[in-house]
């Protein structure tokens, strides 16, 4: 077994995880695609790392982990708020953007 | 009594070159003319109804005072040499723009001062008559500063020293009749009136404005003594352009033909207004024109003869007019009309007739005033009754006016010695003299105006008749009000009595006096032609006419019955009740067409240019709607976007590298 | 720390010479793999959210396998511990907060987004698979050279070294972002906070009950919440009685026991003496056919309304 499985597992994952973006409609659900896109880049650059023999990739993605845990905080502080003041946590019922 | 004629003709004509006013400080004193009266009018216009007790009074004062003003100019004038009696007073400069610098002064010559005399005098009686006649008007004060108003305006067109000076007056003039025609505004024909009059006059103005580019391109200036010194340079096609556009403008202001339609309506103001400004001076305004650009004209022989044409059209044009009509103060303003065409006819005809227009002018402003006001006694008398069929027999209601206007009626008739006769039968003269040796012209213009000297004492002594003489056609209830003629208060008729005494003695005392001598510093100097007829042959074929119309009139209104209803009448007198269908063609030629532009432009405007702007504006707007549709507001449609964008860029790439 | 690494197996990550992975290592990838896709399938399709988040928790473990299989020991860790330790339970929370038991509905509100997303999904996929697949790589190099030492140390040097200032920055981010999410959810108190004594003095200022309400009756003979107790006067006092007994139409009527009390004060010490025994009594059609007339029944219910006002 090569190495480009783990790669092609990882897009895999991050189609998967884009669609759920697309499809779904509460806010959590897509929430959690976005962090299994983190996840499978992060797999990416493990992988990558390994190639090269080179520990940056494995770095990089321990940035990631820790900028997805920030990211994670904030978001998931939003959700709570709107969810406050609509009583609803569907992206849909979110269509500010237009007015 | 044909010794005192002393024709003249043609010569060379000698532009008096005017005098700085430096060895005549009185001359300055003319300022005071325009001034008096334009104050007087600011006085009354500002003050409003504070004034209304005695502003009347002020009006008439400030009227009176520039004819003392006026008298004393004269004065200083008769004691110069005549080559010495032309002055220009300099006030200053008005306009000094690039090329054109405009210097604002007055001319003090004997042929605008003759004009601030008549406008003066007659103004001051005219303003002394509506003290009395306009009485129960409310707005009597308004009508007051109304009438100052145009006595300033008239007063600085004939002394303006240059052609845009006189443009101010002229426009002055324009806007006070206009005010005054529709004084009583409250009825809307009177306000049409007062807009038509305004309009054509107008029309007029463009002729001036031309005149004045023309002039401007040419000689680089618009004062008189400029233009006039430098005509010999012009070439004689610009010059009869000139005189054309002039002759355009002369012809809006005097009511000649073809816009002579605006006159008759215009009785629709006060008869003391119908009496000043549309008898005896603005209307004359295009006489002086054309006479003070007689020099122009001398280059122009053709626009000259085109001046002739037109005054002899409006001559016959008014006086068959005249003796349609039954109203007896547009029957009034149709003599206007056709007195106003003698004059036109007689500046058409050249320096020879110039100072015999000015003088028929100067006569015509005292008898016509004066027949005006005695209208405007019988109005007064009869209850604003003007249909002259409802007339009949006054004479013995109202001797004074009955005199009055008899002096004034035998004026305009040209019997001897009343002033008419010392003035039309000269015109008629000079029209039988032939110019540049073309007799035809003298036969074809002598003739008309022989036929217009008897329609002119048919429809006079019509009026006359019809109103004084005969049986009383007026019943003694008129609409419920009781009627019963009688004579107008003194402030009314002393008026009347120096106009008729005007009518009846000024003639004489001009001739006698040297008036066409006194008038040659402004006008030139013609020498003396023989007529194609005997001077005496003349005078006695007018005769014949004016006593044939004479009695042609007294056997069917003095001695037959008049019917109280209009008889149907021939072609010619139901023609001439509608103006000649004056009113007619000029709807059927300018008004119609120009509505029917003006819809095509509103449509063109609503299709095209409207049509274009909301396109455009419809296009955004759709093409927005389009685009809004991917503007839902769903974060997930932009993450969708953002992926298949990914999708395809990522596709591309990779078709691109292969 | 370095002894539960020992445990791993020393060779993670190594490689054949060709750049080939161990056996052990194909067969893990080969049983986390389809686990891991069909659980993010499971992301994408569970109807509940708690679910959903289950599924990831799935993929995320393994994820943690796969990493430690490819020689990240560190990353490994960090993965359990961070994600499915901190960030998924933080989704959990979140999940309890907004309500657990809301399930997705599947009917889509926007027009044609279902066939975008699919086709979107499933075409990045393609093009994300064909372009890791198509691509050359050289030889893998292995990482068990950089992994000299032990991972977590290599990484740490590197962490603490070259990347110093991005941990420091990362660091900076992450007290923000906390900052942040307290900002997010606090809530500005518009109004004064209301404790017992603003109550208290409240009711008093409404002209409520100053002390506390008198005792249900309770008498040697019957003694129940539901009869109302008697002023001195032996008429009863309808707030004595629990509200909500009122409410449900449960208490006993008050004039019966008054009517009763009457007939002892006047000396029948005998008569329905039994009938005293239990609250079901009440319902006893002896006890209703006697009610004395006088016995103030308005009062009672004006006391009534105000209880129930309050």
């Amino acid at each position: 077994m090569s190495l480009t499985h783990y790669l092609v597992l990882a897009a895999i994952l991050f189609a998967i995880g884009a669609t759920t973006v697309l499809l779904r409609r509460n806010a959590i659900i897509v929430f959690m695609g976005v962090e299994l896109m983190l996840n499978s880049t992060n797999l990416l650059l493990v992988t990558f790392s390994r190639m090269h023999g080179n520990l940056s990739g494995q770095v990089l993605a321990f940035f990631v982990m820790v900028v997805a845990a920030a990211e994670v905080v904030v978001g998931l502080a939003i959700i709570v708020t709107i969810f406050r003041t609509r009583r609803s946590a569907s992206v849909d019922d979110v269509n500010l953007l237009k007015s | 009594m044909h010794t005192l004629i002393s024709l003249t003709a043609p010569a060379v004509v000698p532009a008096v070159e005017p005098v700085v006013a430096a060895d005549w400080p009185g001359a300055d004193a003319a300022v005071l003319l325009v001034a008096l009266p334009l104050l007087s009018a600011a006085v009354l216009l500002l003050l409003g109804r504070r004034s209304d007790r005695w502003g009347h009074w002020l009006g008439v004062l400030a009227s009176a005072g520039s004819f003392v003003v006026g008298v004393v100019l004269l004065l200083g004038m008769l004691g110069l040499p005549a080559e010495q009696r032309v002055h220009d007073v300099h006030l200053g400069t008005w306009l000094d723009a690039g090329a054109l610098s405009i210097d604002a002064g007055l001319r003090v010559d004997p042929l605008s001062l003759t004009f601030v005399l008549l406008v003066t005098f007659v103004g001051t009686l005219i303003h002394v008559y509506s003290v009395a006649y306009m009485e129960h008007d409310a707005a009597r004060r308004r009508f007051f500063a109304y009438l100052n108003l145009f006595v300033a305006a008239m007063l600085l067109l004939v002394l303006a020293d240059s052609y845009v000076l006189l443009f101010v007056g002229w426009e002055g003039v324009g806007l006070a009749s206009y005010l005054l025609i529709g004084f009583w505004n409250h009825h809307t024909p009177y306000a049409v009136a007062a807009k038509k009059a305004f309009v054509a006059n107008r029309v007029g103005d463009v002729g001036l404005l031309v005149a004045m580019g023309l002039m401007f391109a040419t000689f680089g200036s618009l004062d008189f003594s400029t233009v006039h010194a430098n005509v010999a340079q012009a070439s004689e096609s610009t010059l009869t352009l000139i005189g054309i556009a002039l002759l355009v403008a002369a012809c809006g202001k005097s009511a000649q033909f073809p816009l002579q339609s605006w006159l008759g309506d215009a009785m629709a103001g006060p008869t003391p207004v119908s009496a000043l400004i549309h008898a005896a001076t603005m209307v004359t305004a295009g006489v002086y024109l054309i006479v003070r650009s007689g020099v122009i004209y001398a280059g122009a022989p053709t626009a000259q003869l085109v001046v002739a044409i037109i005054g002899a059209i409006t001559l016959l044009f008014g006086a068959v007019v005249g003796c349609a009509k039954d109203d007896i103060k547009k029957a009034l303003a149709a003599s206007t009309m056709s007195q106003i065409g003698y004059m036109v006819l007689a500046a058409g005809l050249g320096p020879i007739g110039y100072a015999f227009a000015i003088f028929h002018l100067v006569t015509h402003g005292f008898f016509k005033a004066g027949m005006f006001l005695g209208a405007g006694s019988v109005m007064h008398g009869m209850d604003d009754q003007v249909d002259m069929r409802r007339f009949g027999g006054l004479g013995r209601y109202m001797k004074i006016t009955y005199f009055t206007f008899m002096a004034g009626w035998l004026a305009i008739l040209g019997i001897p010695p009343f002033a008419g006769f010392f003035s039309k039968d000269k015109i008629i003269e000079a029209a039988f003299v032939p110019v540049d040796g073309q007799p035809w012209r003298a036969w074809v213009f002598g003739t008309i105006a022989l036929l217009g000297a008897g329609i002119t004492a048919f429809y006079m002594s019509r009026l006359f008749f019809m109103t004084f003489e005969g049986k009383k056609r007026w019943s003694e209830t008129r609409d419920g009000h009781e009627q019963h003629p009688h004579e107008s208060p003194a402030l009314m008729w002393v008026p009347m009595a120096v106009l008729a005494v005007g009518s009846v003695a000024l003639g004489w005392v001009l001739q006698a006096v040297g008036f066409v001598t006194w008038l040659e510093p402004s006008v030139g100097h013609a020498e003396h032609e023989e007529p194609v007829l005997g001077v005496p042959v003349l005078i006695g074929l007018t005769l014949i006419a004016v006593a044939l119309g004479l009695a042609l009139a007294w056997r069917r209104y003095a001695v037959s019955t008049v019917p109280v209803a209009p008889p149907v009448g021939t072609v010619l007198t139901r023609a001439a009740r509608v103006d000649l269908y004056q009113d007619a063609v000029n709807d059927a030629v300018l008004v119609e067409p120009g509505q029917y532009l003006t819809r095509s432009l509103v449509y063109g405007d609503k299709a095209v240019v409207d049509g274009a702007v909301t396109g455009l504006a419809r296009l955004t707007v759709g093409t927005g709607d389009l685009v809004r549709r991917a503007q839902n507001g769903f974060a997930r449609s932009y993450a969708a976007v953002m992926v298949v964008g990914v999708v395809v860029l990522a596709v591309v790439v990779l078709a691109v590298r292969g | 720390m370095s002894h539960v690494l020992t445990v791993l197996p020393a060779a993670a990550g190594a490689l054949t010479e060709s750049g080939q992975t161990s056996t052990a290592e194909a067969v893990l990838f080969w049983v986390l793999g389809p686990i891991m896709v069909l659980a993010a399938l499971g992301l994408l399709f569970a109807r509940k959210a708690v679910h959903a988040a289950l599924a990831v928790v799935l993929v995320m473990i393994s994820l943690a396998f796969l990493y430690v299989a490819q020689g990240a020991e560190f990353l490994g860790v960090v993965q359990v511990v961070v994600y499915t330790g901190a960030v998924m339970m933080l989704f959990l929370f979140v999940l309890m907060l907004v309500g657990v038991d809301r399930s997705d509905s599947l009917v889509e509100t926007i027009r044609g987004q279902r066939w975008i997303g699919v086709l979107a999904g499933l075409g990045l996929g393609v093009v994300l698979a064909g372009v890791v697949g198509r691509a050359t790589y050289g030889t893998p190099a292995g990482i068990e050279e950089a992994n000299a030492g032990s991972n977590p140390a290599a990484i740490a040097h590197l962490i603490f070294g070259q990347h110093v200032f991005a941990m420091e920055v990362v660091g900076a981010l992450l007290v923000t972002a906390a900052l942040g999410a307290l900002v997010l959810t606090h809530r500005q108190r518009l109004t004064r906070k209301v404790g017992q004594r603003e109550r208290a003095e409240r009711r008093l200022r409404e002209g409520g009950y100053p002390v506390s309400l008198p005792a249900p009756g309770v008498y040697a003979r019957h003694n129940a919440l539901d009869v109302p107790a008697l002023d001195p006067e032996g008429r009863p006092i309808e707030a004595s009685v629990p509200r909500v007994l009122r409410v449900r139409g449960q208490e006993a009527d008050a004039r019966e026991y008054a009517a009763r009390i009457d007939r002892v004060l006047a000396g029948g010490w005998a008569t329905g003496a039994g009938t005293f025994t239990s609250n079901r009594d009440v319902d006893d059609p002896h006890g209703r056919t006697a009610p004395t007339p006088g016995t103030p029944g308005t009062d009672a219910t004006e006391t009534d309304d105000e209880e129930g006002a309050r």
